[in-house]
């Protein structure tokens, strides 16, 4: 009898949840609720940045605190958990700090990708013609470009001017936002120059395919502004196949800035960026080899974590791949 | 198709001039030259004064770059290094570069033989454990970088098991036709780490994307059509579906080119490789500005040639897009 009961609110509640409303959004949350691993790189990414963020309560001591004699102690020894680098640095306090760095890059690089790509792409794809051709010339231009190369050039660049004492002007001012963000903010501004590029692709395509829909057609007869169609016909439609690239993008800018910083044009030391822990612990590999996996491990985690979401937010956002 | 080839080569032009004109532009904005050695070893002014006039460093830099060019598409001459007296350029690069080209050929090679029968063997077992391990392995190998899997691999078969050399590279030129080295013991045994790194992500990513461009094809109606004439399954995958298949796993390859030739960059930086990528960081510190545009000018050329032979190849598979 009970049983029945229980089977039967189940199934009345169940056919509830069908009937209510669904936006796309929360259909896709679901979605992406059920692929496991995705649902555990997404929890493992949230801790990762509010760890990052809370870095300061939560490390057990600060990033470039040396102590003398200590250095490459094991794992355990003198109390540092994860043991400690050449100078006798807390690698534990090192790897949370330099998560900082990765997800800062990561999520900035992303933020101006989507923001630049989206607005240019949008703009090129709904104005169409002339100007659309213009544009996409401009981005096959670009396209061209070996971005790394470049990068690494203009890092160079910032890195030689920033050192150097004479500069005034733009550039110092610049320079001194960079020493202030350990030398991040000329990788941003590196990554940040090339990386819109597919993303404007992206969008552009999108809004070619969408804007010959009868709902925005519908939008312009009954005399809709061309701002409000972008913004509330066309923006939903096209974000998500967007964000899912961007996600998958993400692993791209945390590598780049870790490669960077190994050879030296990212990160100025001492802060922590993983690329510089492994470029260090690499030094005393065949006598230490834990100085360089504490880093390698966190790195590697990181973007597993991004593509098995990434991955996941494509499944969940993209209907047509559902079986 | 001639006439896409060609409008694509010429596109190539501005794309190539504009990177050296923003090259040269950018390493002469730097504060400092490349004779002004600080401290103790700082040379005399009137010495300096004599080398630079000497490099033509002390004429307008329109002048300088119209020179540079000249001499590169006249001679193919890509001037002194500043930094290692008596050799060229084209000395260096022609030493560095066989070594390099070496390395992410065969890091290509690998990821071929590896990722497209993964890919296929994924996609014909879909949904099984088959397919799930070979998933499972392909994204560990793509976001395992370099950077990590190069470390581990020589602490592992270098340093504990002593099966592989730690570093270095084990041919040195002349080589066959300018690039091919003879696959000697010492050759092969300097060559697999590298490689291996190198060659892991690439693999996996190249097993990714076939798999799920052969899952989208044997949906197609030709496949059951081939299916329905009898066809056996593995005539159907080969002869049918990988033709189409294989499109997405072409026009990712450019890409993955300028993956692999910046990849080549970390891995030589890693196994202190003598390849161009060490004296394209060596020469950035130096500020040996000839060395620094040339290498680059090989990287671009490269790139955006791979790219050119990338669309060509599309075009050629796909006859939509050579009408577009």
């Amino acid at each position: 009898m009970t049983v029945i009961q229980e089977a039967a609110s189940r199934r009345i509640a169940r056919a509830e949840e069908l009937r209510k409303p669904r936006s796309p959004w929360a259909d896709a949350f679901r979605q992406l609720l059920q692929n496991r691993l995705a649902t555990a790189a997404g929890v493992f990414i949230v801790l990762l940045v509010l760890v990052a963020i809370f870095a300061p309560f939560v490390a057990p001591f600060p990033y470039d605190k040396t102590a003398f004699g200590k250095g490459y102690a094991s794992p355990g020894q003198y109390g540092f958990i994860l043991g400690t680098d050449y100078l006798g640095r807390d690698l534990l306090s090192r790897v949370i700090y330099g998560a900082r760095v990765s997800l800062s890059v990561a999520f900035v690089a992303a933020a101006v990708s989507l923001t630049v790509g989206i607005t240019y792409g949008t703009i090129s794809g709904y104005a169409g013609g002339q100007v659309d051709n213009i544009m996409m010339r401009i981005v096959d231009f670009l396209y061209g470009l070996p971005v790394l190369i470049v990068v690494i050039l203009m890092q160079v660049y910032f890195k030689a001017v920033s050192r150097h004492e004479g500069v005034t002007g733009l550039m110092a001012w610049l320079s001194s936002i960079d020493q202030s963000l350990g030398g991040l903010f000329f990788v941003f501004i590196a990554l940040g120059l090339f990386n819109w590029i597919g993303m404007a692709r992206i969008a552009r395509g999108q809004v070619l395919s969408y804007k010959e829909h009868e709902f925005v057609q519908a939008a312009r007869a009954v005399g809709v502004t061309t701002p409000r169609i972008i913004w509330r016909h066309l923006l939903p439609n096209i974000i998500g196949p967007c964000i899912v690239s961007e996600t998958l993008a993400m692993p791209g800018y945390i590598l780049t800035e870790a490669f960077l910083s190994y050879i030296g044009l990212g990160a100025n030391p001492p802060t922590p960026s993983w690329g510089i822990m492994i470029n260090e612990g690499y030094k005393g590999l065949r006598s230490y080899p834990h100085v360089i996996l504490v880093p390698a491990v966190a790195l590697s985690l990181t973007v597993l974590a991004f593509n098995f979401l990434g991955d996941g937010l494509r499944d969940a956002l993209d209907p047509r791949l559902r079986e | 198709m001639t006439k896409y080839i060609i409008r694509r080569i010429i596109w190539s032009i501005p794309v190539l001039l504009a990177l050296l004109l923003a090259v040269f532009l950018l390493m002469r904005a730097i504060p400092g030259g490349p004779f002004d050695f600080a401290g103790e070893k700082s040379l005399p002014a009137a010495t300096r004064r004599n080398l630079e006039r000497k490099y033509g460093l002390d004429k307008p830099l329109a002048t300088q770059f119209i020179n540079y060019l000249g001499s590169i598409v006249l001679h193919g001459d890509l001037g002194p290094t500043f930094r290692q007296p008596g050799r060229t350029v084209n000395d260096i690069v022609g030493e560095s570069f066989p070594i390099s080209a070496q390395l992410g050929l065969m890091a290509i090679g690998l990821a071929l033989i590896i990722g497209i029968p993964a890919g296929i063997i994924a996609a014909l077992n879909h949904n099984t454990w088959a397919d799930y391990l070979a998933s499972f392995l392909a994204i560990l190998g793509v976001s395992i970088p370099a950077l990590v899997l190069g470390p581990i691999l020589v602490w592992l078969f270098s340093l504990k098991l002593h099966w592989l050399p730690v570093a270095l590279w084990g041919a040195k030129p002349p080589f066959i036709l300018g690039f091919i080295a003879i696959p000697t013991k010492t050759f092969l045994e300097h060559a697999a780490l590298p490689v291996i790194a190198l060659g892991t992500s690439l693999a996996a990513s190249i097993a990714r994307l076939t798999r799920a461009s052969l899952l989208q094809v044997v949906r197609e109606d030709y496949i059951r059509t081939a299916r329905a004439k009898g066809l056996r399954d593995r005539v159907v995958i080969i002869r049918h579906a990988l033709k189409n298949g294989l499109i997405p796993v072409v026009t990712v390859l450019g890409p993955m080119f300028a993956g692999v030739v910046t990849g080549t960059v970390v891995i030589e930086a890693i196994f202190a490789l003598p390849g161009m990528g060490k004296y394209f960081v060596q020469s950035i510190g130096n500020r040996d500005y000839p060395l620094i545009m040339g290498v680059t000018l090989i990287y671009a050329v490269l790139l955006v040639f791979s790219n050119l032979l990338v669309d060509i190849t599309y075009a050629w598979l796909d006859p939509r897009i050579r009408y577009s």
